[in-house]
């Protein structure tokens, strides 16, 4: 089992993102990173020039690199961009089923938690199209993820589970940032970059719930798997997914890399875990089949 | 243009088709589809009957079929989609890639519909749905403005059906686990949203809180009226604002966009509803065919009967008008 950075969900500042994968690249014991605009094109503009500069110092690290499309393909601009997406010389990781449309079959790519992938007649498909990686959804329980881990395993599929990070929960086309700020999405003035960890939502009783990222929802709490390091290794699960926050990436994916290689996590991961999750606060009820928010120590 | 009607029930069934449905749309009474709440939906024996009622009187029987199979457990779909053609209905309604290639595979002659739950919201995707397997007819996602719709139209041969009246998914449809995130139960999974089973009202004091799963989604006074606790449209507070950060508590009404529907293509019109009452269904539906008609023959539309439908509740044209995003 080993490590893969997912893409930056939020919506950053091109320096902040500079920094941060140069970081990545020199520090963070991950076998690969997933980068590129995945919630809104919108964003695209503002950070584009950075991807270049990090797929070439990610690459020179020895990582291998997969380019995000767009969660959500509505638009003819998102449509072209998606398009040119399957030319820009690395591995696609689709986001939205519109990028098959474009990539001949056979060509191999990779599959985000974003896409439906629940059972194996799916994965099948997918893998005689040329997926050679498919992160599976949040909400499947340990019990489906062994099971797809497996088929996977036969079909020489690498199956990834969600190890860390807010959990992408839905997508819609109605940007909440900008309705919060009381503007349409066409003249958002690109308010989410105020919040890098997404703007929390609470409930009415002050608990912290769930968090906007423009047309994305996510979950408040920040997933972790570490208490199921073992259990996944076993069920032949190939790789845990870490997805950007704030916090201290390059920590906490040394102390998953310490652990895996242990094959349980301590509380040494655990901690750096809450420190780098917003606000210090976890849930691992999806993959133990209960509801996501759910937490229930190792 | 084609009026598509739910039926949450034989009774509803028999309610639509008299009522002047030009289709209606079911499930099995298991997990296979998306409205799978007790009380609700079809034995294959009932869906027999249903079938053979519908087409005496000209209208069609498409049946959901649109949750995600669970790993392992993919004979309880393979099964729901050999008996729905063995029951004669028109077309299967499906949303899983890995379901739509078997339904083509082992039964090519059985009408595949693409589910609202696949979220196909573009021509590209749609036309890869239509070469990939066959795909007749897409249902879309609640994401898109009216002209979408159109250069949609334009650019495939894949008749489109939209949705024009009841519950309204904030969030494009197949891929959102708010739900399971509260619950553990969601629409992909286990065809439920905000299930019934995990919602509590609380009396407190004055107040009434509505609850789904640990979480409070609205609370109102004693003289408020109280809606279900459906996720996407609870009251939530976010820095300094507290208020429906997602949607109201309001329902779909496309009414008065029927003929720029109808310009822009759209082969049918879809009623949500298959956990409302038969007199329900019947009256939207008569009041909908009043309308399809009027507009298909060039007469004025019946707007007294339209606006009577949505008496009383907080409606939406949702995506179709730009503003809303």
């Amino acid at each position: 089992m080993d490590l893969t950075l997912g893409p930056i969900q939020f919506f950053w500042e091109a320096p902040r993102i500079r920094d941060f994968y140069a970081r990545i690249a020199d520090e963070a014991p991950v076998a690969r990173v997933v980068l590129g605009e995945l919630v809104c094109s919108k964003r695209l503009p503002f950070w584009q020039g950075e991807i270049p500069v990090a797929v070439e110092r990610l690459k020179a690290a020895g990582k291998e690199v997969w380019l995000t499309s767009l969660a959500l393909v509505t638009l003819k601009r998102e449509r072209q961009l998606t398009e040119e997406l399957v030319d820009a010389g690395v591995g696609v990781e689709i986001s939205d089923l519109t990028t098959l449309a474009y990539l001949p079959k056979g060509t191999p790519f990779s599959v985000s938690p974003l896409i439906n992938v629940y059972n194996i007649g799916t994965l099948d498909w997918l893998a005689e199209r040329g997926a050679k990686r498919i992160c599976l959804p949040n909400e499947l329980p340990l019990a489906s993820a062994a099971k797809l881990a497996a088929a996977g395993a036969e079909r020489g599929v690498a199956v990834e589970v969600w190890g860390f990070g807010r959990q992408p929960l839905a997508i819609s086309g109605r940007c909440y940032h900008a309705r919060l700020h009381n503007r349409s999405k066409d003249s958002c003035q690109f308010i989410c970059n105020a919040d890098p960890d997404g703007r929390e939502v609470d409930t009415l009783d002050g608990e912290r719930f769930l968090a906007v990222n423009g047309v994305q929802t996510l979950s408040a709490a920040t997933s972790f798997a570490g208490g199921e390091i073992g259990a996944l290794a076993a069920a032949q699960v190939s790789a845990l997914r870490l997805s950007p926050q704030t916090g201290n990436m390059v920590a906490l994916a040394r102390e998953f890399e310490a652990a895996i290689a242990a094959g349980k996590a301590g509380p040494a991961l655990e901690a750096a875990a809450r420190a780098a999750a917003p606000g210090g606060q976890l849930a691992n009820g999806y993959l133990r089949g209960h509801a996501g928010a759910e937490w229930a120590p190792a | 243009m084609e009026l598509v009607c739910p039926a949450g029930t034989p009774a509803a069934l028999r309610a639509a088709v008299e009522a002047g449905a030009h289709s209606v749309y079911c499930g099995f009474a298991d997990e296979t589809n998306a409205r799978n709440f007790p009380g609700l939906n079809f034995s294959r024996p009932e869906l027999a009957e249903g079938v053979a009622f519908a087409h005496r009187h000209g209208a069609k029987v498409l049946v959901a079929i649109n949750t995600f199979p669970r790993a392992g457990d993919e004979a309880i779909w393979h099964r729901a989609v050999a008996d729905a053609e063995k029951a004669g209905v028109d077309a299967v309604i499906l949303a899983d890639i890995g379901l739509l290639a078997h339904a083509a595979k082992h039964h090519p002659k059985l009408r595949r519909n693409l589910s609202v739950q696949a979220a196909a919201a573009n021509a590209d995707v749609i036309n890869f749905y239509a070469r990939e397997f066959g795909v007749s007819r897409v249902v879309l996602p609640r994401v898109l403005t009216v002209a979408e719709i159109a250069a949609i139209n334009r650019e495939t041969e894949v008749e489109t059906e939209v949705f024009v009246f009841g519950g309204l998914c904030v969030m494009a449809e197949g891929r959102c686990s708010l739900s399971s995130y509260a619950t553990g139960q969601s629409p992909n999974m286990n065809g439920v949203c905000s299930p019934a089973s995990e919602v509590e009202y609380v009396q407190e004091g004055a107040q009434l809180a509505a609850r789904l799963g640990n979480f409070t989604i609205h609370r109102v006074g004693a003289s408020e009226p109280a809606p279900y606790p459906t996720l996407c449209k609870g009251c939530f507070t976010s820095g300094d604002e507290t208020g429906h950060i997602f949607e109201d508590a309001v329902s779909l009404n496309a009414t008065e966009l029927l003929p720029q529907l109808k310009k822009a293509g759209v082969t049918a019109l879809k009623i949500e509803g298959r956990q409302r009452s038969r007199s329900y269904v019947a009256q939207v539906v008569r009041s909908f065919r009043a309308a399809v008609d009027a507009l298909e023959a060039g007469r004025p539309m019946p707007t007294s009967a339209l606006a009577a439908l949505s008496e009383g509740q907080a409606s939406t044209t949702g995506a179709y008008a730009k503003t809303w995003r």
